[in-house]
């Protein structure tokens, strides 16, 4: 895994992927202890909300409306912003904004840069080709900073290093910054990181940040997290570059006051973030001194055009589907093979990837629905997993052996007669099957072909005799 | 009340003695019941596992079959669930008008069993003698589709003779999820152990649950592992008695 970047066109499928990680017990135990810690947490501070539905019920709302308008939000941006005095670039696609980045540093005339955490830069594999141009991204982000220290892939949007534990972490910075010495209090594993960081705060000109929302009606833009190294990042470099992808704007600056509420509890289970950054364009007085903002779309618009998949747009991206979803709980992130795991994971893929790399995904999921139940901004996940399943299937058409017999049971159920006799047939079918147990009871042990994973660990009743239809028959004929 | 049951294709092949509890409990409680012949499958398999054109036709047999019921009752909740969250979305696709009215007729008068008992009928007591440990596991679709909250459990507890204990985890998905368990084999199984473990450490002798497809993915492993833990849905529980009536 280490160093390669994630993507679904060069990932196994899903459950390939999920075994390999499901045999790393260590992985394992470390994604379910920080996911039991964050739910916990979020389950806390949600619950003293007396008006919890209602907030989720406004973000849905306010995040409806942005998507249903976004042209004229995103114009009203970058006409705010520009007289701000920022300077509003437009992306079509991934590449065009790393082009766009790369340029902009260049021109500054820095070979280094530091940058606070955005899913956006990972979705663009922006760091390789910073690399590639001969320039040094530096993560200040403390997750972020194992994650590259590492060479490693970040498994969760919000804790990209969920799966490593405290050893694993003093291993990566002793080697990496060189601390023979190296504690293993949470305390000395910090003082090491703000050591680290703090030189290159001071040192680098050029910053790069992603966005947590764009603002239309002001033309600001907002960061929040939690360690302050954000506000570093967005305040002591002469050039600040921020890349965004298109849907992260917001109308109204009061539209906060709903988000700032449900993201970090959703989150990290705070009530508030401790560092929540606004700016808008640039000031003689304080900050950087040019500010460009990289508006991306990277198939954000055809994703809007499709009317069922859209809501996935409205995301925030708090990582709570992750953290609730018992199929991320059991695989962690890198089995998704894509930067987005988890349940949104398994819904934005293979929307901004072309479905035909991620068709694992949408099957990721036993729809149980609690990725549903937690989104703040009311994502019907399971909803937009069946709608993609549905974009899988006619890919593939109906030349394979599960379609067929997709087909096959679709015939049967439109008739009646034709179910009473695959009843009938089931039963005859089964037989070799079955044995008998020590109460006279038929069981199977073993299935063939794709029913087998069924029967490496369960077992399956062999068929009743006499189905409720019969019995109801000849209820009806005997007279009870 | 004329009560029209919908006992999934899944009970009527596979757990024929949850449609008959069913029966037993309704009649037993004055009610007329009818099994419409015609009914099949309720498109669910189909439709969640992408096969949309599949599960279409199903919708408007079972409309056909159900248009003129009093009440529709199902012991299933993840075919209630399919016919709430998707039925009218399936008519608006297919485009007919009068199915769309039919269903959407039709849709507030079908009930999954406990929550027909608890919510419909405002029933707790149904006069079931079991006399066994039991525990009771939530089933997703009960639990988050159809917002059976505690119904099941009032239920449970108005049975004479029961024992029922607590299980750690009731909300955690068992792992089943349709064709999720034959397509991600090995996530399925290990979300299974965590909730057979959870089901062992309550020394329940049976575990029960409002949807089969859920207990029959837990009934696999138990029988596997040799437990001697029995799997029982609901309305089996619920039909029981001691005889005296
Ligand atoms: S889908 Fe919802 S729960 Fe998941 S990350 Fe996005 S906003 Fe959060």
């Amino acid at each position: 895994m280490s160093g390669t970047a994630l993507d679904p066109r060069t990932a196994p499928v899903f459950p390939m992927a999920a075994r390999s990680a499901m045999g790393d017990t260590q992985l394992r135990k470390n994604v379910r202890h920080a996911t039991d810690v964050i739910q916990g947490k979020r389950a806390r501070v949600v619950g003293e909300m007396p008006d919890w539905q209602e907030l989720r019920e406004a973000g849905k709302r306010i995040r409806q409306h942005t998507m249903a308008h976004l042209d004229v939000y995103l114009e009203e941006f970058e006409r705010n912003c520009t007289k701000a005095g920022g300077v509003v670039h437009w992306a079509r696609d991934a590449a065009e904004a790393r082009r766009i980045i790369v340029d902009l540093v260049k021109a500054t005339g820095s070979d280094e840069v530091i940058k606070i955490k955005s899913m956006t830069t990972e979705e663009i594999q922006l760091n390789p080709a910073l690399e590639a141009a001969g320039i040094h991204p530096f993560e200040t982000d403390l997750a972020e900073l194992i994650i590259q220290l590492g060479e490693d892939q970040p498994s969760h949007i919000v804790v990209p290093a969920l799966h490593k534990n405290r050893q694993q972490i003093r291993e990566i910075f002793r080697t990496k910054m060189n601390l023979p010495e190296l504690g293993e209090r949470p305390q000395d594993l910090a003082d090491a990181a703000r050591m680290f960081l703090r030189e290159k705060f001071l040192r680098v000109k050029t910053g790069v940040s992603g966005a947590n929302f764009l603002i239309a009606e002001t033309g600001g833009v907002c960061v929040v997290e939690s360690e302050g190294n954000g506000r570093m990042c967005l305040t002591l470099p002469e050039t600040l570059i921020t890349v965004a992808g298109i849907d992260k704007v917001v109308p109204r600056f009061q539209d906060l006051e709903v988000l700032l509420q449900v993201l970090p509890r959703s989150a990290t289970g705070e009530r508030m973030n401790p560092y929540n950054s606004i700016w808008t364009g640039v000031d003689a007085a304080d900050g950087p001194k040019a500010f460009h903002i990289v508006l991306m779309d990277n198939a954000r618009t055809e994703i809007l055009a499709d009317a069922e998949g859209r809501q996935t747009l409205n995301c925030i991206r708090c990582g709570a589907c992750q953290n609730a979803c018992p199929v991320y709980r059991q695989t962690g992130g890198h089995a998704y093979g894509s930067v987005y795991a988890g349940p949104i994971g398994a819904i934005l893929t293979p929307q901004l990837m072309e479905m035909e790399h991620a068709q694992s995904l949408p099957y990721a999921s036993s729809l149980c629905g609690a990725c549903y139940e937690v989104c703040p901004v009311k994502i019907n996940i399971p909803e937009v997993l069946i709608h993609l399943r549905n974009k899988v299937v006619e890919q593939n058409g109906m030349r394979n052996v599960e379609a067929l017999a997709m087909r096959a049971m679709g015939m049967i159920f439109q008739s009646e007669r034709r179910f009473r006799a695959a009843q009938r047939m089931g039963r005859i079918a089964e037989s070799p099957l079955v044995r008998k147990d020590g109460q006279g009871q038929g069981w199977i042990g073993w299935l063939p072909g794709l029913l087998g994973g069924w029967t490496q660990v369960r077992d399956l009743q062999s068929m009743p005799k006499e189905t409720f239809r019969d019995w109801w028959e000849k209820r009806g004929t005997d007279g009870k | 009340m004329r009560v029209s049951l919908f006992i999934t294709c899944y009970n009527d092949t596979l757990f024929p003695e949850t449609g008959k509890a069913v029966v037993r409990v309704l009649e037993r409680l004055g009610h007329t019941v009818e099994f419409p012949a015609g009914q099949t499958c309720c498109g669910q398999m189909h439709w969640n596992t992408g096969y949309q054109a599949e599960a279409l036709p199903l919708l408007s047999r079972f409309v056909a079959q159900f248009k003129g019921a009093e009440v529709v009752v199902v012991p299933s909740s993840s075919c209630v669930a399919m016919m709430r969250d998707h039925y009218p979305k399936m008519a608006e696709q297919l485009n007919d008008a009068a199915l769309k009215r039919e269903v959407e007729e039709l849709l507030p008068k079908v009930f999954e069993f406990s929550e027909f008992l608890t919510k419909r009928l405002g029933l707790e007591d149904v006069g079931a003698y079991y006399p066994h440990r039991v525990t009771y596991h939530a089933s997703c679709h009960g639990l988050r589709n159809l917002g059976l909250g505690d119904g099941p459990l009032r239920l449970l507890r108005a049975v004479r003779g029961i024992d029922l204990v607590e299980l750690q985890g009731v909300e955690q998905c068992c792992g089943f999820g349709g064709t999720f368990a034959v397509k991600n084999a090995e996530v399925s199984s290990a979300m299974l152990a965590e909730k057979t473990t959870a089901i062992l450490n309550t020394r329940a002798e049976a575990c029960t649950a409002c949807d089969n497809s859920c207990l029959m993915h837990l009934q696999g492993a138990l029988h596997r592992q040799r437990t001697g833990v029995e799997t029982v849905h609901l309305a089996e529980i619920l039909a029981s008695d001691d005889g005296t009536r």
